[in-house]
Formats: C-alpha cells, sequence, structure tokens
C-alpha cells in the first residue's frame, strides 16, 4: 500500500510539473496584466489576421485530408491487394518527418529557384510565402490523421453488411451512406478533431512557407512568435491561451469520446478504459 | 463483391503522391544533381557534425527519461485507482494537443533563471532554459505521450495470474515487477522509446524557443535547415534534409520491426 501511494505521488508530481505547469503558465502570463491588457491584445488586428488565417487553412486541409482518409479506408480496410501494408505504411510517413522538411519539400518545388518555380513566377501564381503554400505544408503534416484511425476499424469490421446491401441492389453511394458512414462516424470525427488540432497548432512546416508577415501571412501560431520575438510577452501568451484553449476543448471532446463510443472507436484504439 | 475499390484507390494513390511522394522525389532528384561529393561536403561540416550530435543526444535523453517516467505514468493509470485519475489520463494527449510554439514559449518562460521552475533551480546553479538542457525538456514535454500510450494497452493485457503465482511463491513487488511484468512491457516500452525518438528528433517548433539556437552548442538540425532556408542556402539545406530524412527512415524501419516483434509475442 505504501509503495502504491509512493508511485501514484511521484507519477502526478511528475505529471503537475511537466504537463500542467505549462498549461497554467500561459494563462497566468497572459493575464498577467489585467483582464483589459489580455482583451486588447486578441482584438489587436494582427491577431484578429492571424486567427481567420488559421482558421482558413484548417478549413481547406481538414476536409481534404477527412476525403482522403474515407478514400484509403475504403479501398485498404475493405478490398485485398498486393502492396497494401506498404500502403499503410506511406501513408504515416508524415508523422515521421519533420515538419521543417515538410516546408522545404514546399519551397524545393514551388520556390523561386524550385522545380515549378519559372513557370509560377512566369504565370504570376505565388504559392510560396502565401497561404497555397501554408495550406500544403498543413496538409502534408496532418494527412495522416483520418486516415490511421479509421483504416484498422473499417479491417476490423469487415464487410458482411456492405456486402449484403450490394446483394440487396444497393448502390455504391447508398452503401456508403447508409450502412458504412454510420459505423465509422465516430472514429472519423476523433481523427477530424486530431487533424483540427493539429492544423491550426502547426507550426514548423508552416513556418518555413510563410511570408512571416504579420498581419498578412502569418498564422496564430506563427503571430506568437512574432509577438514574442518582439518581447511583446504578454501578448505573445493571449494569443497562445486562444490555442490552449483549443487544445483543452480537444482533450475534453477527445476524453468524451473515448468515453461514450469506444467500442465504435474500437479500431481505433484498443483501450479498455474503465 | 463492393463497388467502389478503383476510383478510392485512385483518389488514395494521386492524393498521397501529389502531397508526400512527389515532393519527396523531388528533394531527392535534387540531391542527385549537387553530386556525391558535394553532398557530403555539405553534411560533413562541422557544424552539421556538432548540430546532428546535439540532436541525437538530446532526442537519446528525453526518450531515455521518458522511457522511465512514462512507463510509471502509464503503470500507475492501469493498475491504481485513485481520484482524478480520468483527468490525468486525459492530460497525458496534452503535448499532442498543444501547438509546439505554445509549448515553447511557456515552458521557456518557465525554465528561465526567473520562472516558476527556473527561479527553484538557480540557486543550485541549474541553468535549463536557452541552454542545450532546455533542448531536452522540450523534447521531453513533447514525447512524453508516444511512450505512455504505446506501453498502457501492454499493462492492461499483463495476466494478473503469474503476477500473483509469483508474489504467492515469495517472491517481493520488485522481484515480481522485473522477472514477470517488465519483460513484457519491453518490446512495447521499445517501440515507444524509438517513436517518441523519432518525434523528438524532428520537433522545432517549442525547441526554438527555450534553446538559445547557439550554433554548434544548442542547434538543433531542423533549426540549422530553417538557418540554411533564411540564408537562401538550397543546397546546404537539402542536403541535411535528405540527412534527417536518411535518419528518420531507418528509425520507422527499425520501429516496423519492433512492432513486428511485440506482435509474434503476443501471439497476434
Amino acid at each position: 500500500m505504501a509503495n502504491r501511494v509512493l508511485l501514484i505521488t511521484v507519477a502526478l508530481v511528475f505529471m503537475v510539473v511537466f504537463l500542467v505547469l505549462p498549461l497554467i503558465s500561459v494563462f497566468a502570463q497572459a493575464l498577467s496584466a489585467g483582464l483589459g491588457a489580455y482583451a486588447s491584445s486578441i482584438a489587436d488586428p494582427n491577431v484578429q489576421s492571424a486567427i481567420w488565417m488559421t482558421l482558413t487553412i484548417a478549413a481547406i486541409a481538414v476536409p481534404a485530408n477527412l476525403v482522403f482518409g474515407v478514400c484509403a479506408s475504403w479501398c485498404i480496410g475493405r478490398f485485398k491487394f498486393p502492396g497494401r501494408n506498404l500502403l499503410i505504411t506511406l501513408i504515416d510517413l508524415p508523422f515521421s518527418i519533420s515538419p521543417v522538411i515538410a516546408g522545404l519539400l514546399e519551397v524545393l518545388l514551388f520556390g523561386l529557384n524550385g522545380l515549378l518555380g519559372g513557370w509560377l513566377s512566369a504565370h504570376n501564381i505565388q504559392i510560396i510565402f502565401a497561404l497555397p503554400g501554408m495550406v500544403l505544408a498543413t496538409i502534408f503534416v496532418t494527412l495522416p490523421f483520418v486516415a490511421r484511425e479509421v483504416i484498422p476499424l473499417v479491417q476490423e469490421q469487415g464487410n458482411e453488411e456492405e456486402e449484403a446491401a450490394v446483394t440487396l441492389g444497393a448502390s455504391g453511394w447508398q452503401i456508403f451512406w447508409r450502412v458504412c458512414l454510420p459505423k465509422i462516424r465516430w472514429a472519423l470525427l476523433y481523427g477530424v478533431l486530431l487533424c483540427n488540432a493539429r492544423a491550426m497548432g502547426e507550426f514548423g512546416a508552416v513556418s518555413v512557407v510563410s511570408g512571416k508577415v504579420f498581419g498578412q501571412t502569418d498564422t496564430l501560431p506563427l503571430a506568437v512568435e512574432s509577438l514574442y520575438g518582439s518581447y511583446e510577452i504578454q501578448a505573445a501568451f493571449a494569443a497562445a491561451s486562444l490555442l490552449a484553449m483549443l487544445a483543452l476543448v480537444t482533450l475534453v471532446l477527445k476524453a468524451a469520446l473515448e468515453w461514450w463510443h469506444r467500442d465504435e472507436l474500437h479500431g481505433a484504439k484498443r483501450k479498455k478504459a474503465t | 463483391m463492393l463497388p467502389g475499390f478503383a476510383p478510392t484507390l485512385a483518389i488514395t494513390l494521386l492524393w498521397l503522391f501529389v502531397i508526400v511522394l512527389g515532393p519527396i522525389c523531388v528533394m531527392l532528384w535534387f540531391t542527385a544533381g549537387m553530386g556525391w561529393s558535394a553532398f557530403l561536403k555539405e553534411i560533413t561540416t562541422p557544424r552539421v557534425l556538432a548540430d546532428l550530435w546535439v540532436s541525437l543526444r538530446s532526442a537519446l535523453l528525453a526518450s531515455a527519461f521518458n522511457a522511465a517516467f512514462g512507463l510509471l505514468v502509464a503503470w500507475v493509470l492501469t493498475r491504481y485507482q485513485f481520484p482524478g485519475r480520468r483527468i490525468a489520463d486525459a492530460l497525458v494527449d496534452l503535448p499532442f494537443a498543444l501547438p509546439t510554439a505554445v509549448a515553447g514559449i511557456s515552458l521557456s518562460t518557465l525554465y528561465a533563471p526567473d520562472g516558476w521552475i527556473g527561479g527553484l533551480l538557480a540557486p543550485f546553479g541549474i541553468r535549463v532554459a536557452f541552454q542545450p538542457a532546455g533542448i531536452v525538456v522540450a523534447m521531453m514535454f513533447i514525447s512524453l505521450p508516444f511512450i505512455v500510450r504505446t506501453v498502457q494497452p501492454v499493462i492492461e493485457d499483463l495476466e494478473p495470474e503469474q503476477e500473483e503465482a509469483a508474489h504467492l511463491m515469495g517472491a517481493s513487488p520488485l522481484q515480481v515487477f522485473l522477472r514477470i511484468s517488465f519483460p513484457a512491457i519491453l518490446p512495447a516500452l521499445l517501440t515507444g522509446f524509438a517513436l517518441a525518438f523519432a518525434r523528438a528528433l524532428g520537433e522545432y517548433g517549442s525547441i526554438i524557443f527555450i534553446a538559445g539556437n547557439k550554433p554548434m552548442v544548442s542547434e538543433i538540425m531542423p533549426v540549422l535547415i530553417m538557418q540554411q532556408l533564411d540564408q537562401f542556402d538550397y543546397q546546404g539545406a537539402t542536403a541535411i534534409g535528405v540527412l534527417m530524412l536518411g535518419v528518420s527512415f531507418v528509425l520507422l524501419f527499425a520501429i516496423n520491426l519492433l512492432q513486428a516483434w511485440v506482435r509474434r509475442r503476443h501471439g497476434q
């Protein structure tokens, strides 16, 4: 019993120092000059524009990877073909590549000296140091999130119900909307949640391809860096507190999904949490 | 036969190629274009080698610390009931959800000599922020969930019968853990270690704020790539990028081998 209490205490102290303190510190610093200063930091036009930039990027990147994840789970989860496991490994690839390299890849493709750089500048299309490059870099780093939650689930569920629907004369779309989607919706939502958190919070990849013009091509995480770099510490933490709230909301929704729909996430998470 | 195989496979492959594989091929093609000797010259400068060592050493230290504390956290969360356990369990994922830039400024403020934690360490002459040690702290923060979440399911699946039998035969709790539980957890722990190491090695956002970024002392590889890009040295940045990609692939291969080993041990 004494051992147990000791182990729990050490683990909790470790978690408080390493996880909880950094979180509390964000809000403490953000509110260090009072609520008024906090509100005016958030209302700053540059921060507002960064919020819009972040929302815009997530609004493009998340649906793109949602469609990708659904397609990947359909072909990989429901059919057997050679190279299936290789395909799964390739989908996971962005997880093991540094975000900075993700940005570098976009620069090598679309930058002025990049593969398509000459053609793009001749046609006056700007991708790097502008929104399209930032969206592409975000899609790169968030590509696996939805697919990896849904593929194992679909594999585990099997095809019996879908095949029954085919026998009864349902079309492909009908099967997807009426039979498949209800079975995977919570896992999809789970994947979208994680994908969105990363898309809105991505820093490294977006940092490489952003023009870093505060108020124009800065996302919220980049605005945090800009403000921090110009020693506007309280304002930086105010912007950071918005992202910390996003993280908290994500964690709460994630825990709620795991609690209420544990069985329907079964393939995604083999947890038998009590 | 279900419909939809060809179109979904086509979309999957096309998207994967456009977003991931194509750009990687372009990077390798650029590298091939610079020639082997130029590539070697770029990745063997004293700064690259020193920064590579800083990256590897910090990631190794952070993953080792996390292997110990992550195992403890996973064990406590799965084996014991205590008030607040569910909240603690949800909090483990905080580093996944918290944007790295936020973690970065928060950690560097906490560990600065006048910060909440740095202030406590300063009288002992321990400095963390803006020092190589800061890199390890940031890497520990971002990679903790990998260890906990990899080890947790294995601890849940452990058969209590073996432990009880060992206990009845007079083994001490420590002996039971070291001889019975730990060997069963080890493969998953190694997988988690490799995942944490890979994540720590590629991390950029949280580290730039806390590291001090002094070349050859507290500068990591991704920061160096960023520096080269800022100076429009695309060749240098690409060469270092390919080097890092190579390290990532070796790690990915190791992780796959480890996971195959885990599956075989669990007889799945």
